[in-house]
């Protein structure tokens, strides 16, 4: 590994680091109660929740198992598990 | 064709810059920088420099605006004295580990306490382990070619560092010497317009200011080194570029004044040269066989040219207006870390003169020479690095 | 999955930064960069926000970003602005988003300096009351009677004295065209303020709210939570000032007392019961009814 120029980075860089490995719990979406309001989209600090093709989903990549997008969902859909290690 | 106009140091300092279109200049006033600043504000205000002036509530905001100028993409500038230069010290580590290529100009002044506005070299000084490089000069028309060439050492892809030009507080900042100007077009010639190796670019988005770990602090800090290294070939080859255009040489990272055959050899920067010059004159006339080296790159230290120059010397004399409490004057520090060990080397003496402004004439050169040439007959160095002019008899019992 | 689909492909601000989680101050950042768009520079102060996004070779930041040093944030932007003046890039707007510590204390004169010249500089603070990135010292941001490292709550001091420094005002104070506070609890309005302070040119300030699970002591999953009850109470005051005046203030729709936004963080728990410290809660109370008078909450 060389090192740059003055320390510049190139920015984006942060997506080689998977954040998902810090999480206790995760959370887990069942569509069948989701209104597809994005509030979870929304709310999370860490970009990790997405919508493909009308189902929601989360990026365990990155996900730290915070829990915002559980709390903040009007209608509970989402729910907080224990992470298997 | 150079046109030659009697300018007060300051002036010449100002036409240098403009010369150099800076598209951003800040500064925050203080004794003896403001005639440099007030002036750059006047062509502003003229139209005669299209540069972007801001005017700010400290020195650390003055640094820290041409810092912000110059990773944005800009060529920027300022200028500090004394307790203006301390207060820069954390923003210049910073920028210089940043690579930014600015250019600043250190008016020479001493530092608080007491508080004193006439001139020594301690502010300056006192930054030397940043990784700005630093020259020192002799006079105003070396100030403005120094200047000129600073910003195209500065932005040497090999260098990228910031470079201060030091120059004496109203000895030549407030005095009026003839200076010869160089054209607007020779200078462009000579500087083209900066072309940042990165700048922040909503295209290429980059991050600075990292936080290293230990696996690559040293690395890091090493890097400045090496460009500082680097840049003393560059450096004398940027010189001689300037010198060859303009016809003026001031001599590369040194000046070796007489110094052929010389067993004493004085060794001094700033405008005290002019006075060591014109005593190394008179002692010739008389027989003594003594010469001077000039310094003018103090940062990256040239010790490969001093070398060169004193090692058929019996001595060599220090004379410098710093000193580290506790220690000694740091050219003297730097010049026998560098000899220690050498075969031969000339035998070192620090002597302390100039401090606040105490003056420093020929009579105090011919001391330092007589008390040199003693301490090598003697065959012992002085203990204490000497103050010359100090006056004993102020000293209360432990000072 | 298609890139575009992926959940950082419009993200200016994406995954992996070490912020804790739940953290507050990383989801407000996000929605700063969804209401500026790219054409952007930030500068960030040290502290946490710079910390977790800036370790070596690990940036989050798809816009151009510096980090120089802890006071002089807004004077870099000021250089930035500048640099951007002379060199006509008139599309590129200047960010600063930085936290409390860098912005009210060791900040304060360089941000002064920034708002009289006049700078054309969007200064955002992410305000979460303290130096959390050193484990929470005080910091002029802390509100009264908050605990913090520095000033702890002990058997003869019930944590800091002072009140919470009044910045928006100060900012104010230097006739800027645009001052607003916001909510990491109010998401949509936060980018609406950002969306209107760009559309100003000079020196723009948004002081955004945002907790800290962590230091502040409440679970992470209620960030937003806690940050509507500083807004119901009347503790968090929302509102837009345009050229010295008042014009929007976010009313409150079910005033909560203080009391309940105490007991939900631990950095107030030397406060209960609230009988024992009755005094000081009141005092507490009136900060957030004298707000409520003064914003017309």
């Amino acid at each position: 590994m060389k090192i740059t120029l003055g320390a510049v980075v190139k920015g984006g860089t942060s997506l080689e680091y998977k954040t998902g490995a810090w999480r206790d719990e995760r959370p887990v979406i069942h569509m069948a109660l989701c209104k597809a309001c994005g509030q979870c989209i929304e709310v999370c600090p860490d970009s990790a929740v997405y919508v493909e093709n009308e189902e929601y989903g989360i990026d365990y990549d990155y996900c730290k198992g915070c829990g915002l997008c559980a709390y903040e969902c009007p209608t509970d859909a989402i729910e907080m598990v224990h992470e298997e290690k | 064709m150079v046109d030659l106009q009697v300018l007060e140091g300051s002036e010449a300092v100002a036409f240098a810059v403009k010369a150099c279109r800076p598209h951003v200049i800040s500064a925050y006033p203080i004794s003896p920088q403001t005639h440099i600043v007030e002036r750059l504000a006047k062509m502003v205000a003229d139209g005669e420099l299209d540069s972007q002036y801001v005017r700010v509530e400290s020195e650390f905001s003055a640094a820290s605006v041409i810092s912000g100028a110059s990773a944005a993409g800009s060529r920027a500038y300022t200028a500090s004295s004394s307790q203006g230069l301390l207060l820069m010290t954390e923003v210049l580590y910073a920028s210089a580990g940043m690579r930014l290529p600015f250019v600043m100009t250190g008016v020479n002044r001493a530092i608080s306490v007491p508080i004193s506005i006439q001139v020594d070299h301690q502010d300056t000084i006192s930054l030397r382990d940043s990784g700005v490089i630093q020259f020192y000069v002799e006079s105003s028309q070396e100030a403005y070619d120094t200047h000129v060439a600073a910003f195209k050492i500065a932005e040497d892809p090999g260098i990228l560092l910031p470079v201060m030009v030091c120059m004496d507080g109203w000895i030549l900042t407030h005095s009026y010497e003839p200076v010869s100007v160089m054209e607007q077009v020779e200078a462009d010639r000579f500087l083209p317009p900066f072309r940042p190796i990165n700048f922040l670019d909503v295209d290429d988005p980059k991050s600075w200011g990292s936080y290293a770990e230990e696996n690559v602090l040293m690395e890091f800090k090493y890097a400045i080194h090496a460009a500082m290294n680097y840049g003393k070939k560059r450096i004398k080859e940027i010189f001689s570029e300037l010198a060859e255009l303009t016809g003026r040489n001031h001599g590369g990272l040194i000046e070796a004044y007489r110094t052929e055959g010389a067993e004493v050899i004085l060794m001094a920067m700033g405008s005290v040269v002019g006075t060591v010059k014109e005593a190394v004159d008179a002692l010739r006339s008389e027989g003594k066989k003594i010469g001077l080296v000039k310094i003018r790159c103090y940062r990256p230290f040239p010790y490969e040219d001093i070398w060169n120059a004193i090692h058929g010397a019996k001595v060599v004399g220090v004379i410098e207006a710093n000193f580290s409490m506790g220690s000694e004057g740091a050219l003297g520090m730097d010049l026998k870390a560098k000899l220690c060990g050498r075969r031969n080397a000339p035998l070192v003496l620090d002597f302390i003169a100039g401090l606040g402004g105490r003056e420093v004439n020929e009579g105090t050169i011919r001391e330092i020479v007589q008390r040199g040439m003693e301490a090598h007959k003697r065959g012992i160095p002085l203990e204490e690095p000497y103050w010359a002019g100090l006056d004993p008899t102020m000293l209360t019992q432990g000072g | 999955m298609p890139a575009e689909q992926m959940p950082n492909h419009e993200e200016l601000f994406v995954s992996g930064h070490r912020a804790c989680h739940g953290c507050g101050m990383a989801l407000a950042v996000r929605h700063v960069l969804k209401a500026t768009g790219k054409n952007v520079i930030v500068v960030t102060p040290t502290g946490c926000l710079e910390t977790f996004t800036s370790p070596y070779g690990y940036s989050p930041w798809r816009v151009p970003w510096i980090h120089h040093l802890f006071e002089n944030a807004p004077s870099i932007a000021s250089g930035v602005a500048a640099a951007l003046k002379a060199q006509k890039r008139d599309s590129v707007r200047v960010l600063v988003i930085g936290g409390d510590g860098g912005t009210f204390d060791i900040g304060f004169g360089a941000l002064s300096g920034m708002l009289e010249r006049g700078d054309d500089v969007l200064y955002i603070c992410v305000d979460n009351g303290a130096y959390m990135n050193t484990g929470g010292q005080r910091s002029g941001a802390t509100p009264m009677y908050a605990a913090t490292t520095t000033d702890p709550a002990g058997s003869v001091s019930p944590g800091k004295l002072q009140r919470k420094k009044d910045l928006p005002a100060i900012v104010a104070a230097h006739g800027v065209p645009y001052v607003a506070t916001a909510s990491v609890a109010y998401l949509k309005d936060l980018r609406k303020k950002v969306g209107r302070a760009m559309e100003y040119h000079g020196p723009r300030y948004i002081q955004i709210d945002t907790p800290c699970p962590t230091v502040w002591g409440f679970p992470s999953d209620r960030t937003l939570e806690v940050g509507r009850m500083g807004v119901q109470s009347g503790l968090i005051p929302l509102f837009e000032m345009e050229d010295g005046t008042i014009t929007t203030v976010r009313k409150i729709k079910k005033k909560i007392p203080v009391e309940a936004y105490l007991k939900a963080q631990k950095r107030f728990s030397h406060l209960l019961p609230v009988d024992l410290w009755h005094e000081e809660v009141q005092q507490i109370q009136d900060i957030a009814d004298r707000n409520i008078e003064k914003y017309g909450l």
